[in-house]
């Protein structure tokens, strides 16, 4: 703009002026574009988006900046939901850690701690995760493997010796045994005396996309959604700072989902847990506050970012909108996040130190306020100390370096990225439309629809790859002909063992009588749908296990057989 | 004969030749999911490579036990089987799916599988009798060219 009072200086830049500009985006795409070569015939993401040449202003140009953008902090919170961000207070640094004994991981917990993290996350193994104790024939081979093994109160308590729950928050990335482990964990806090509202963390507990994503059940879709509610219930009551829920897309994405069907998926989850909470008779300020979210961050820099920002407008209308939120917090779409694991190779494990750090670079600049870094070597097994400290400083790097921390939402006002959010909403809120018209998500996974739309995204990105349509560095270009082993973790079949005895002595010093009469009253309360969480923490207190826990409910509530489709 | 030389010998006469399809017959192959572990993307985009490349694809869905997977693989006649697993309980399952092809008098099945699996478990695995581990990253042309010369062509 030029303005009347022009100084000499401008003067003679005004009239050193070009002559040839482009007076508007087509006009530039006519007389400058179109005569370029470009490297590729077209450009697209991961989640096969076309990325254009350029976005120009003329494409944002009915664009309000108070409708569709806010300030941080504010309505519809597509900046942020704070008014500082990271200049008030760093995301938590939450790193995934899980393996053999308590012990072991209680041991990785004081290392990530002393590093400098700044949250823990659990992660256990699959005989915890699908409901049976390490004695089971099922678990054989598997305690310890995937994660720790915890099946008694005490397992909890060792997994959380030395650790003030009511100063680190703790997640529990845990689902179809949430209540058990959410039980556990309340009783542990009860016998160190803590008081539950006291308790600051999140259980993931997301039935609804175990069905679409992670397949961890043991009962079919229905009841087990019932059981994530009395979760969220339970917190709304008497722990207000524990996040009930974690509704997750991560493995949505990770099952081979593009952006679009991830956050849409996810976020038709929360909408079918609303739904659910508020014809339970929960008024949705009461709970929604409460209600967390957990992403994936992928490859695709800037689609990422846009997916971070369109999920908050899309959480924040629909709250408002369709549930009647008034509270502020309850439009708020708080979310973790991970990098991708599927991302990294097996191939040349070193470079997914740079992969990552791409991807925690996305989060932060999407406005997560939790994240996990991925370590260099989990293609190849769960990570060593070393990986996983890399992993952890990436993040500090990040945080102390870069200086994208020091502005709230940078990116914001980019044509390219609000063009990208504006788009990304647009496709996620016609998915979410195609899921109410369903019947809603429960009902949409019943019929199979996400599962059906991320097996054939999943094989359209497979084929892409192997045609070298997608590249992935150092499997199919770039590749080494000589690979550099690093060193793995390695899970020691002792674990097992040992934990199997640990259980079988627990099981046999506890009082008959009262556990017996804690599995009586455990099954009544599951007959009767109750809220199960107060049986199940007196239970646990007097020696029921995890995996008793799940055979009530395999045997109240049914047992769900993966359909096993390709 | 000790006992050793004898159980050797025992040993030798239960190795059999790897099946292999007939000529001109699709090669039959069932895809399992092995023990709790859910992630089953891998297996479900290398059933469906391998099914679009005209071979005939059993896919077992998850959560299944080593004695399930043999009986299905014996049941349903294929000449080999692929295992992916994730979890990190691959030299128990493995190993268990081998014995229980020895022991059903079915180690002409081939086994084979993927998933997440440091190199030094890659070489015991295949020390244990498992024809071949394919890790993240392999193209799936590679699977099957790998079948269609082990097992004999199968081509539609």
């Amino acid at each position: 703009m030029k303005s009347k009072e022009s100084s000499s200086a401008q003067d003679s830049l005004v009239n050193s002026a070009p002559v040839n500009t482009s007076g508007s985006f087509d006009e530039w795409k006519a007389k400058r574009l179109a005569p370029q070569k470009e490297r590729k015939p077209g450009f697209q993401s991961i989640s096969f988006r076309k990325q254009p040449a350029l976005v120009a202003p003329e494409q944002l140009s009915d664009f309000d900046y108070r409708e569709r953008l806010g300030y941080p902090g504010e309505f519809p919170f597509t900046r942020g939901v704070q008014p500082t961000m990271y200049r008030g207070r760093l995301w938590t640094m939450r790193q995934f850690a899980g393996f053999g004994l308590a012990e072991d991981t209680n041991r990785r917990f004081k290392y990530l701690l002393a590093h400098g993290q700044t949250g823990l996350s659990t992660a256990f193994d699959m005989p915890s995760l699908m409901g049976y104790d390490p004695d089971h024939p099922k678990s054989k081979g598997e305690v310890g493997r995937e994660g720790v093994s915890v099946s008694t109160i005490e397992d909890m308590e060792r997994l959380f010796e030395g650790i003030a729950l009511d100063q680190v928050t703790v997640s529990m990335t845990i689902n179809c045994t949430s209540t058990p482990a959410m039980a556990m964990y309340f009783a542990m806090a009860r016998r160190r005396g803590i008081p539950f509202d006291q308790l600051g963390g999140t259980i993931q507990n997301d039935m609804l996309k175990e069905f679409i994503a992670q397949k961890e059940w043991i009962s079919p879709p229905e009841p087990s959604v019932k059981l994530s509610c009395d979760i969220i219930q339970y917190c709304a009551e008497h722990a207000p700072k524990f996040n009930g829920i974690s509704i997750s897309g991560y493995h949505i994405r990770e099952a081979g989902a593009t952006a679009v069907q991830e956050l849409a998926f996810t976020l038709a989850d929360g909408l079918a847990y609303v739904d659910h909470c508020v014809k339970r008779g929960m008024p949705v300020d009461t709970f929604a506050p409460r209600l967390s979210f957990f992403f994936d961050v992928h490859n695709d820099f800037f689609e990422e970012i846009a997916k971070f920002r369109a999920a908050r407008r899309i959480w924040a209308v629909m709250m408002r909108d369709r549930f009647g939120a008034k509270s502020e917090k309850s439009m708020m779409l708080r979310t973790h996040a991970q990098t991708a694991g599927v991302s990294l190779t097996a191939q040349q494990p070193v470079n997914n130190v740079a992969r990552v750090a791409l991807q925690a670079l996305a989060a932060i600049l999407g406005g997560g306020q939790s994240l996990h870094t991925n370590s260099m070597d989990e293609t190849l097994s769960l990570p060593t100390e070393a990986a996983a400290k890399v992993a952890l400083r990436t993040q500090q790097i990040i945080a102390e370096e870069s200086g994208v921390t020091n502005t709230v939402d940078p990116l914001g006002g980019s044509y390219y990225v609000e063009k990208l959010t504006n788009d990304i909403e647009t496709e996620a809120l016609d998915y979410i439309r195609r899921i109410d018209e369903m019947g809603g998500m429960l009902r949409a996974v019943e019929v199979g629809y996400p599962q059906k739309e991320i097996a054939e995204a999943a094989y359209r990105f497979q084929l892409e790859v192997d045609a070298k349509e997608q590249s992935i560095v150092g499997v199919n270009c770039y590749t080494d002909d000589h690979e550099q082993d690093i060193p793995t973790l390695h899970i020691d079949i002792a674990s097992e063992r040992l934990q199997i005895e640990r259980v079988k002595a627990f099981k046999q010093k506890r009082d008959v009588t009262k556990h017996e009469a804690a599995i009586e009253r455990i099954r009544a309360d599951c007959r009767a749908k109750v809220n199960v969480m107060p049986s199940l923490i007196d239970g646990v207190e007097v020696g029921v296990t995890l995996g008793e826990i799940s055979d009530i409910y395999r045997e109240v509530f049914g047992v769900y057989t993966d359909p096993g489709l390709i | 004969m000790s006992d050793e030389s004898a159980q050797n010998a025992a040993r030798q006469n239960t190795v059999k030749e790897p099946r292999r399809a007939a000529a001109g017959a699709p090669i039959r192959v069932l895809i399992a999911k092995p023990g709790l572990d859910g992630h089953d993307r891998g297996a479900k985009v290398v059933a469906r490579a391998l099914r679009d490349a005209g071979m005939e694809v059993i896919y077992t869905g998850l959560h299944q036990t080593p004695e399930m997977i043999v009986r299905s693989a014996i049941q349903e006649d294929v000449q080999c089987i692929g295992m992916s697993i994730l979890s990190g309980a691959h030299m128990t399952l493995f190993p268990e799916v081998l014995d229980l092809l020895k022991s059903n008098d079915a180690s002409d099945i081939l086994l084979f599988g993927g998933g997440i699996i440091p190199k030094r478990d890659v070489e015991k695995l295949k020390e244990l009798g498992v024809a071949q581990i394919f890790l993240p990253g392999t193209p799936t042309q590679d699977i099957i060219t790998w079948m269609r010369t082990t097992i004999g062509q199968g081509v539609k």
